[in-house]
């Protein structure tokens, strides 16, 4: 474990794309000039983008090279807290291509597109069943869009009630992504302090629910990997003062199928189908963020809808409290169909097996890392844990340096310095698909991280060592910012 | 379950390492009262050679170009294009190292995201004439959406002004969007030639951002030089939208014509279709409303050993950072798509995507004039790119749903979104339609 | 980050509790950032000033100063209006970390009521809160 890799060689050097520059080469079969030319205006043309010409086989050595220098799940372990990096089942990928899908327009007659439509259908219903909500909008295209329209639905519903509100109750460790979401619908986020077991008290959040607060914005689990367990209680208050409960689902691998949500109080609540459902992140995207929603809050989800009339799927706009639109079509379809072929693959049992094991998982992890770093809530964990490099401070090493000597063991880093409410936070979630055997490697050599940052710190400083390039001066970056070439 | 690596026994070497008895014991911090003894209500789970066969079933009927049991002739564009892409495209697409990613927050581990987004930003920036490009946003309609309340951030005005031509759809989002800050949102209307009508910009003085899509909805290129002039006296931004960013490649690009932000589409550079989605968010801006821009933004820098290497940057913008306060509340874009547009315009070319775009144009003239030579009005007499309208004769529903029943998609029917405007078809041509597909096609609605 | 006796406060400024600085020059005051802040934020990327002519109440946001990973509020020590901001700063953001006293200044005022200098701390009393947080 400790012993390093032999250098392989492979690491090649690639240029930017406009150093290959030949002008005259081309990647592209273009077609035939079949048609005559048509007369253009002078002053309506332009000159063209400088854009550098290649050959395919250019291309495709460019982008296999660099891939080299990039790392994915599968590639190794990759633990990021809250991103759910989960195992991508390749089938879904190829079905997600497939001609009929991939080709797809999307303002075809509806009747042309009964397929897509159907599985837009039924995933609809699989995530309402998985979730135990009434109603689903597969539109938005990300989490945070997800957010965003839950705050819209929450508003439009408000205001249907003639209540306009101007606050929302959002705790210290939500994710950044809420308070940007409310405040696109104008809420002003209040915050609110987790108790010392790391969830939120009925107490804090009656403290300051008042008339003006539009509801409260909750993620459950949370991001110490810990559940919330007085939601329902919590929900009694938020709605005891006219407000409603939005739940950040980011978090649902820990309790797919094992949660209630619709009884625990939740009027609306987003998931991310990159995340739990297991389509890729693509290097950031695109994901999708569909929302679910108790039946009060359907009639306001965003339009199109997919209804069924006669056994034939249309989609309808004809939902006049509906928030609006949100995406340039139907959302991310080439994502749900990922979700949709990951779903049927594992089934009610098997997505509950999932979850149970992303949890051992995590606890594992949890009890044979708590001896050397620094646990701020020895407590059962859900799908992540959350440690902090409070140990290792009296070498002064903080959590970038052990995060950026893990690279050199071949495992990415954690998520670092989030949740906010932990200095120096580390925060792991190895997700189902890890096994023992290399949650085991991953233990030991962060084991033998910690065992460096006293022994020798200076090796820590100085990662990581065999990447691709060594630490980046982010400060120069930012100070004189280069964007283009 | 092959995604599930846990034998029965390593199942119980774990319990026993976090001292429980068993696998419900880890969920004892659910109250009773939050938790489901229910089943979820799910199909019996497939094997991959079931689920293969009912993903091509679902797929079968869909009405799609070249489907072997089901070929489908597609006059469709709308915000939606069909072009050609290259094998080596989806072929580098299984490259997993880029597709099972994360957003690369750990440079060191991601520099073949960093170098191929930045490259991404820089093909974007030249091919819109403008400094800086983000590395994506959603989509169009969100990007446009975003444009405009970056423009009254800068401004701290309160008031957009909308062309009537910029995408029906596009014009929705940006309501859902602006509606709960109170933004208010004039609509502009067009005028005979298919082109927007700005005479009313000259008495607004208290707007934040003008929005001009350019092709517009029915394809015609504005005269957007012009309202870049008026913009720029007045204080005003000037936003430029898209959804089809093939036409720079042969018209001018907005940045030229005094475009402050423009911002689009990017689906036709390489992303198929899809049924709407993934697509591609475009945006871009001159340098002074760099730090006011949405999104994540990659730069270049150097390492410890000065060797060149590329960074997310000006996070500080962002809500991880800002939270509230961030230029937006958007974290996962669009990564993969925009990663797919690179390769596109890397596998074009400058000189590629010249002739590619001059054979759009001409393949959509082509189809124009053998129409109004067949007899049918064009209404509006701007130059086009790829799309244009057609007025058909009244009655010519029944033709269309016939021509349907052929496998034969007439173009849009534009009445649902401008009711004055009744049998116009808005039809779309590029390069995958031969001259013999278009021939035929007028044979077929003349019949 | 340093150790509080590492770092350098001038006897002859006035602070604030968010950690600005306010010195009088011929009737006027320049304003910056104090040592304590600089360190804090670490490395300066980009200060967002106001433009002069801008009017300002004590306690009024005028600004923000950002580091790689970090946003900070830059506020009013007094009332006044800018005369002078410190363009350099623009181009060379590191001042504010090299010579947060002396180059590194932001905005130059004049005061609407330079009597309300004596309601802010003085070196002691700053020093004494740091110590104390």
């Amino acid at each position: 474990m400790s012993k390093p890799l032999a250098p392989t060689g492979l690491n090649m050097n690639e240029p930017l794309l406009w150093e290959m520059d030949k002008p005259g080469r081309t990647a592209f079969s273009m077609p035939r000039h079949d048609v005559p030319s048509a007369p253009l205006h002078d002053d309506l043309a332009g000159d063209g983008p400088d854009f550098p010409d290649l050959n395919e086989m250019g291309v495709i050595r460019h982008y296999t090279r660099l891939s080299q220098w990039n790392f994915g799940v599968d590639t190794g372990m990759y633990p990021l807290g809250s991103c759910t990096m989960k195992y991508n089942p390749k089938i879904n990928e190829k079905v997600s291509r497939l001609k009929g899908f991939a080709a797809l327009h999307p303002m075809l007659p509806a009747l042309m597109t009964q397929g897509a439509l159907r599985l837009m259908a039924e995933l609809e219903r699989f995530l309402a069943e998985i979730t135990a909500m009434d109603a689903v909008s597969l539109q938005p295209a990300a989490g945070a869009q997800g957010e965003l329209a839950g705050m819209l639905l929450i508003h439009a519903y408000l205001k249907s009630l003639g209540v306009k509100r101007s606050k929302i109750i959002i705790p210290d460790t939500a994710h950044g992504t809420n308070p940007a979401s409310a405040a696109l619908c104008g809420y002003r986020p209040v915050r609110v302090t987790s108790g010392e077991k790391g969830i939120l008290t009925p107490h804090a959040v009656s403290e300051v629910m008042d008339e003006d607060t539009a509801g409260i914005m909750i993620t459950n689990p949370n991001t110490l990997g810990l559940f919330e367990e007085n939601i329902k209680e919590i929900a009694r208050i938020v709605h005891g003062k006219g407000g409603q409960v939005y739940c950040d689902g980011a978090n649902m691998n820990a309790v797919m199928g094992m949660v209630h949500m619709g009884n625990s109080g939740v009027d609306v609540l987003h998931l991310n189908l990159h995340k739990t459902f297991s389509a890729p992140h693509g290097g950031g995207g695109p994901g999708a963020g569909p929302v679910c929603v108790a039946n009060h809050l359907a009639p306001f989800l965003p339009v199109p809808r997919i209804v069924v009339k006669d056994g034939v799927y249309h989609l309808s706009e004809a939902f006049p409290q509906s928030v609006g639109r949100l995406h340039s079509f139907l959302g991310n379809f080439g994502v749900m169909i990922k979700a949709y072929a990951y779903i049927l693959s594992m089934g009610a049992e098997g997505l509950k097996k999932a979850s149970q094991l992303a949890v051992l998982n995590a606890n594992y992890l949890k009890e044979k890392l708590k001896t050397v770093l620094h646990l701020p809530y020895d407590r059962p964990c859900m799908h992540e844990c959350v440690f902090s490099d409070k140990f290792q401070r009296d070498q002064k090493i903080t959590t970038l340096d052990m995060a950026k000597r893990l690279m050199d063991f071949g495992f990415h880093p954690p998520t670092i310095y989030f949740p906010l409410v932990v200095d120096g936070a580390i925060m792991i979630e190895p997700t189902e698909t890890e096994s023992l055997e290399e949650i085991d490697r991953f233990v030991e050599a962060f084991r033998i991280v910690t065992r460096e940052a006293s022994e020798s710190p200076d090796l820590l400083r100085g990662s990581p060592k065999r990447c691709r390039v060594a630490r980046l001066d982010e400060t120069l970056a930012a100070r004189r910012p280069c964007l283009m070439g | 379950m092959r995604y599930l690596p846990h034998t029965r026994e390593d199942i119980a070497v774990m319990l026993q390492a976090v001292g429980l008895e068993s696998m419900d014991a880890l969920f004892s911090a659910i109250p009773d009262d939050c938790g489901r003894r229910d089943i979820p209500d799910l199909p019996e789970p497939l094997t991959e050679w079931e689920l293969d066969e009912h993903m091509a079933a679902l797929s079968g009927n869909g009405a799609v170009t070249g489907h072997h049991d089901n070929p489908h002739m597609v006059f469709l564009g709308a915000g939606r294009y069909e072009h050609f892409i290259p094998e080596t495209i989806s072929y580098l697409l299984g490259r997993s190292e880029f597709t099972t990613a994360y957003t690369p927050y750990q440079p060191e581990m991601s520099q073949g995201t960093l170098q191929a987004i930045y490259e991404y930003q820089t093909l974007t920036a030249r091919l819109l004439g403008l400094d800086a490009a983000n590395a994506s946003l959603y989509d169009g309609a969100s990007a446009l959406a975003e444009a405009l309340l970056m423009a009254t951030r800068i401004t701290r005005k309160k008031k957009v002004a909308l062309s009537g031509l910029v995408h029906p759809h596009y014009r929705q989002v940006v309501q859902t969007y602006l509606r709960p800050s109170g933004i208010e949102i004039v609509d502009l209307p067009y005028l005979s030639n298919g082109t927007t009508d700005t005479s009313a910009l000259g008495a607004m003085e208290d707007l934040a951002g003008v929005a001009v899509q350019s092709p517009n909805f029915w394809g015609c290129i504005e005269g957007l030089a012009e309202i870049g002039d008026m913009c720029e006296k007045s204080g005003t931004l000037f936003i430029t939208v898209f959804t089809e960013p093939l036409a720079y490649a042969l018209f001018k690009n907005p940045g030229d014509q005094g475009a402050h932000i423009a911002c689009g589409e990017g689906q036709s550079l390489g992303i198929p279709r899809w049924f709407g989605g993934p697509g591609l968010g475009m945006f871009a801006c001159r340098s002074q409303y760099m730090r006011n821009m949405p999104g994540r933004l990659v730069g270049q820098t150097e390492d410890k050993q000065g060797r060149r290497g590329f960074v997310l940057t000006l996070a500080t913008r962002e809500q991880h950072i800002r939270r509230e306060k961030a230029t937006s509340n958007i974290c996962t874009n669009s990564s993969l798509c925009a990663l797919m547009a690179a390769m596109y315009m890397a596998s074009l070319g400058g000189t590629g995507i010249r002739e590619l775009a001059r054979l759009n144009y001409d393949k959509a003239a082509y189809l124009k004039g053998a129409l109004q030579r067949a007899g049918f009005r064009i209404p509006f007499e701007s130059p086009c790119f790829n799309e244009f309208v057609v007025e058909f004769p009244p009655g010519f529903k029944a033709t269309y749903d016939r021509l349907l029943r052929r496998n034969i998609v007439a173009g849009l029917p534009l009445d649902p979104w401008y009711p004055e405007l009744k049998h116009h078809y808005l039809l779309c041509v590029t390069e995958t339609r031969t001259r013999s597909h278009m021939d035929a096609f007028v044979e077929e609605v003349t019949s | 980050m340093k150790e509080i006796s590492e770092l350098d406060f001038p006897e002859d400024l006035y602070y604030t509790e968010e950690h600005e600085w306010a010195r009088v020059t011929d009737g006027n005051v320049t304003i910056g950032i104090s040592d304590y802040a600089q360190d804090q934020l670490g490395d300066v990327v980009f200060v967002e000033m106001p433009a002069s002519g801008d009017q300002f109440k004590k306690g009024d946001a005028f600004g923000t100063v950002e580091s790689v990973k970090a946003v900070s509020e830059l506020y009013m020590p007094i009332d006044g209006e800018v005369i002078r901001v410190n363009q350099t700063l623009e181009d060379a953001p590191e001042l504010l970390n090299q010579s947060p006293y002396a180059d590194g200044w932001i905005l130059e005022i004049k005061p609407g009521d330079a009597s309300q200098l004596e309601t802010i701390l003085n070196r002691d009393a700053y020093l004494k809160m740091l110590k104390e947080s």
